[in-house]
């Protein structure tokens, strides 16, 4: 039996399986303290089910808690950044490109040492460590807890950041917290020393959640672990998640494509997860989101780290319908969680997308009378327009010109009735208002390797076992079973301008955790 | 002229348009670019006919892979470095810098020199777009020689190449620049300002800059490719500018070859039409062809722009479903000479055509 949760800013959601059947599921609102509000909707699953809370063999949470913190610079904290590189990069220190208002809540507390490698992971410089001890009582002096290592091409090899850490540990005492840089990012220094810097200001904040997650499971009497989803749509422990609460970040639309592959059964297909607001539309590749290729801007600092490629529309159950001149326009705006107070088959005065729905004879809620008078052009129009703004931005989110089919989930799926150009089938399947909470549910550990092979010198097939060999043992060591774990990305890049078949090789591996072989 | 801080953002954006595809993308070196900057003040911008016949004007670029450079960025001294030992060689102190390349990453080093040094930064540059290897610049196109030429790494070694031709100074400083750590800092070319007003592409950081802007200010009113349009229809060389097609790539397939990324991206009309564009790439743009025909070929530009914000999308973000708008925009003359087209023409990258420009296809 698992319990799966998604920690929404409006609802928490719960859900209870065993295997892979829903027993039960909830939506309860989300609390200022968080556990309060997962305590709620995990009770009522137990409840509804009479399950005793020492069946729970797994709890997995989701959460956007870490983003919006981040987002809202709200208790960051001051970080020691520490970069292992010099001579190389020099000419553009750590933080260059933050935001004032992010610097004057984590200061500017910058040190920069010799080390590092190239970037075929020979040496490139030796790591010099009396400079890293000095580095670490400036920050000792300064009462920094909490420090971000980022060594020269560190996820070619990673030796030098664990041996920075040993020395912060020496000079700082054990309780320092220390991120390093290959944990989290790509290559590219300046967006992963960024991603690191964003995850040391979180390490307090991500103790206390964890703490309180851990305090809200006890009082519920399950004594079994929890998990949270990264944003790749993989499990982390509690250990980890208190190390990396950046990993956390953009995980709900990740649970919630995992939660539609699950329920549908595909594999491959678009999801378009439906909300009051807006509709985030992605694309499962082996059931799990692709991911952005692109650098991620959050709270306007640059990134390189895995987030699933997920395009936002402003169309939602709520949205305002607007004649305009000749023709209609619906979202971005919307009447969001007032839907039931302000949309007019709930007794409101606004015109909605969902009263468009009711009206069209397609989804049956609140008082249908109450949107007769709405005239059939206007009504054919908007249904039009609906399905015209889906259909477009599914047809961006594709990868192949081919049929594939759509799976609809969240709340507002009941805004689409008709067919899309460009999709084989629309999919909406059972329990689809909980996607997201059973996508955490189901989540898995995953390993990914992020190098440049030489293809000349070890040939294709060689470079990718070696990368693949190395991505499965990390997935073990997370505590994946081996059994179960499977390639779910390999991406190729040949280095430009350079000679010698230098190719950029990512490999991305996932499975099931090792524990979890229950019976159905 | 004076560049702040602020215009590198505009002068980065109008770098990658002017990349055409490649050059690298201009971010970490806006970043060097910012810092050196903010530490030293911004350098003067000064024009072609500013210099004086006889002054020392040397270039400055990062040579090696942009992947590279995102990791291990120049350090700063390094480029000082290159420019002293420069000076060493040719025994003339420097009066003023140049870019070797306006297009990608090579747009922002030369802004970091200026304002490292103090010296003034020529608004001039060798391709006035991005080529893949150094004998492709008009400085060698009409007879500057491309050596001495300097290499430096962070660790401050230096190497100095001397060989009378372009292309075999190529193949000497890509095999070194491997053992260097595949980022390294180039200064060469060294020339005498009448030199570069007899082969310099002229007021390219202008254009960059003007590029970044137009794109803005047409993001505001909700028209960015047609504001670059009608900006690049008023500069002096790249007037014949059109939009070739207006599509969504439905097709991208990639091999290396010869250390080489060739690349074909197929896009389709978004209209429902049954028409295809084909986009060869090499690095960067070299072909597009329209249902077969020819509408654009190297050295004219090939543009591929976010079509609704004409965001220019390098080589290596091209993903299936993108909406772009090609563009072909005319190459200076100076770079459609017949001595020009046989350094940097169709067959110099080993396609079998003959060179037509934009404006007759």
């Amino acid at each position: 039996m698992r319990i799966g949760v998604d920690v929404g800013g409006t609802n928490t959601d719960a859900v209870l399986m065993r295997g892979d059947k829903v027993l039960a599921s909830c939506k309860k609102p989300t609390t200022s303290n968080v556990s309060d509000g997962i305590v709620a909707a995990i009770e009522t699953v137990l409840g509804t089910s009479s399950v005793p809370a020492s069946d729970v063999r797994a709890v997995m949470i989701g959460t956007t808690h870490f983003t919006n913190a981040f987002v809202e610079r709200r208790n960051l904290l001051d970080v020691g950044v520490l970069r292992v590189a010099l001579p190389a990069a020099r000419g553009i220190p750590p933080l260059i490109d933050w935001p004032e208002a992010f610097l004057a809540e984590i200061g500017s507390h910058c040190e920069m040492v010799t080390g590092g490698y190239h970037f075929d992971g020979r040496l490139n410089a030796a790591m010099d460590e009396r400079a890293v001890a000095a580095a670490a009582r400036t920050f000792q002096d300064k009462g920094i807890r909490s420090v971000a290592v980022t060594g020269l091409f560190s996820p070619v090899n990673p030796s030098m950041e664990e041996r920075a850490a040993e020395i912060l540990r020496q000079e700082m005492g054990d309780d320092v917290a220390i991120t390093l840089s290959h944990e989290i990012g790509r290559i590219g220094l300046l967006e992963r020393e960024n991603a690191t810097v964003m995850n040391a200001c979180l390490v307090d904040m991500s103790r206390q959640v964890v703490a309180s997650f851990r305090h809200a499971l006890k009082t519920l009497g399950i004594t079994a672990p929890f998990y949270i989803s990264q944003n790749d749509g993989t499990l982390m422990d509690s250990g980890m998640v208190e190390r990396y609460p950046v990993l956390t970040f953009a995980s709900g639309p990740t649970n919630s494509m995992r939660g539609a592959a699950y329920l549908s059964g595909l594999q491959e297909a678009l999801v378009a997860d439906i909300g009051g607001t807006t509709t985030d539309i992605g694309m499962l590749c082996k059931g799990f989101p692709r991911e952005s290729s692109v650098t991620v801007d959050i709270g306007g600092v640059r990134t390189n780290f895995r987030m699933p490629d997920i395009l936002a529309l402003g169309l939602g159950g709520g949205s305002l319908v607007r004649e305009q001149g000749s023709g209609i326009t619906i979202g971005p705006r919307s009447v969001g969680y007032q839907l039931t107070q302000k949309a007019l088959v709930f007794g409101g005065d606004t015109l909605t997308a969902s009263d468009i729905a009711v009206a069209a004879g397609y989804a049956d809620f609140g008082d249908a009378t109450r949107v007769r008078h709405l005239s059939a052009d206007l009504i054919e129009q908007s249904v039009v327009e609906i399905h015209r703004k889906i259909a477009e931005g599914i047809d961006r989110m594709k990868v192949s010109a081919e049929l594939v089919p759509l799976v609809l989930v969240g709340g507002g799926s009941v805004l689409v009735d008709r067919d899309i150009p460009g999709v084989s089938e629309v999919v909406t399947p059972n329990h689809a208002g909980v996607a997201n909470a059973i996508g955490a549910s189901i989540a898995q550990v995953s390993g990914e390797i992020d190098r440049v092979f030489s293809y000349e010198e070890l040939g294709r097939e060689a470079a990718l076992a070696t990368a693949t060999e190395e991505a499965v043992k990390r997935a073990r060591h997370g505590g994946a079973d081996p059994e179960t774990i499977k390639v779910i990305d390999i991406e190729e890049l040949p280095l430009a301008y350079v000679p010698g078949g230098a190719v950029r090789l990512r490999v991305k591996v996932a499975g099931a955790l090792a524990f979890d072989q229950e019976q159905p | 002229m004076k560049l702040s801080v602020e215009d590198l953002q505009d002068v980065g954006r109008g770098a990658a348009f002017l990349g055409t595809g490649g050059g690298g993308d201009p971010y970490i070196g806006r970043m060097l670019a910012t810092h050196a900057i903010r530490e030293y003040g911004m350098p003067e911008i000064i024009d072609v006919e500013a210099l004086d016949d006889d002054a020392a004007v040397y270039t400055i670029a990062m040579l090696g892979a942009p992947t590279v450079l995102a990791e291990k960025a120049a350090c700063g001294d390094d480029v000082d470095l290159a420019l002293s030992r420069m000076e060493k060689y040719t025994g003339r102190k420097a009066d003023a810098i140049i870019p070797i390349e306006i297009g990608g990453v090579n747009s922002m080093l030369p802004i970091m020199a200026a304002a490292r040094t103090g010296l003034p930064l020529v608004d001039a540059d060798g391709m006035g777009r991005a080529f893949p290897e150094i004998q492709m610049v008009s400085f060698n196109i009409y007879g500057v020689s491309c050596t001495p030429l300097v290499m430096t790494d962070e660790h401050l070694n230096s190497l100095v190449v001397e060989t009378g031709h372009a292309k075999r100074a190529e193949d000497l400083e890509r095999v070194a620049s491997i053992e260097m750590g595949c980022s390294v800092i180039l200064s060469s070319y060294p020339m005498t300002g009448r030199q570069v007003k007899e082969t310099a592409v002229r007021q390219t950081m202008t254009l960059a800059l003007e590029i970044g802007r137009a794109i803005r200010r047409g993001r505001r009113a909700d028209n960015p490719v047609g504001e670059l349009s009608r900006y690049l229809a008023t500069t002096p060389y790249y007037s014949h500018c059109r939009v070739l097609f207006d599509g969504k790539v439905v097709d991208l397939r990639r091999e290396t070859t010869q250390g080489f990324a060739r690349g074909h991206c197929t896009l389709q009309a978004l209209d429902g039409g049954a028409g295809e564009m084909e986009v060869i790439f090499q690095n960067e743009h070299l072909i597009a062809r329209e249902d077969g025909r020819v509408r654009a070929m190297v050295p004219d530009l090939i543009c591929m722009v976010d079509s609704d914000t004409a965001e220019p999308v390098p080589v290596e973000a091209l993903k299936y479903g993108q909406r772009l708008k090609v563009m072909g925009v005319s190459a200076p003359p100076i770079l459609r000479t017949p001595e020009a087209l046989e350094i940097i023409g169709p067959q110099a990258f080993g396609l079998n055509e003959t060179f037509v420009p934009v404006e007759e296809l």
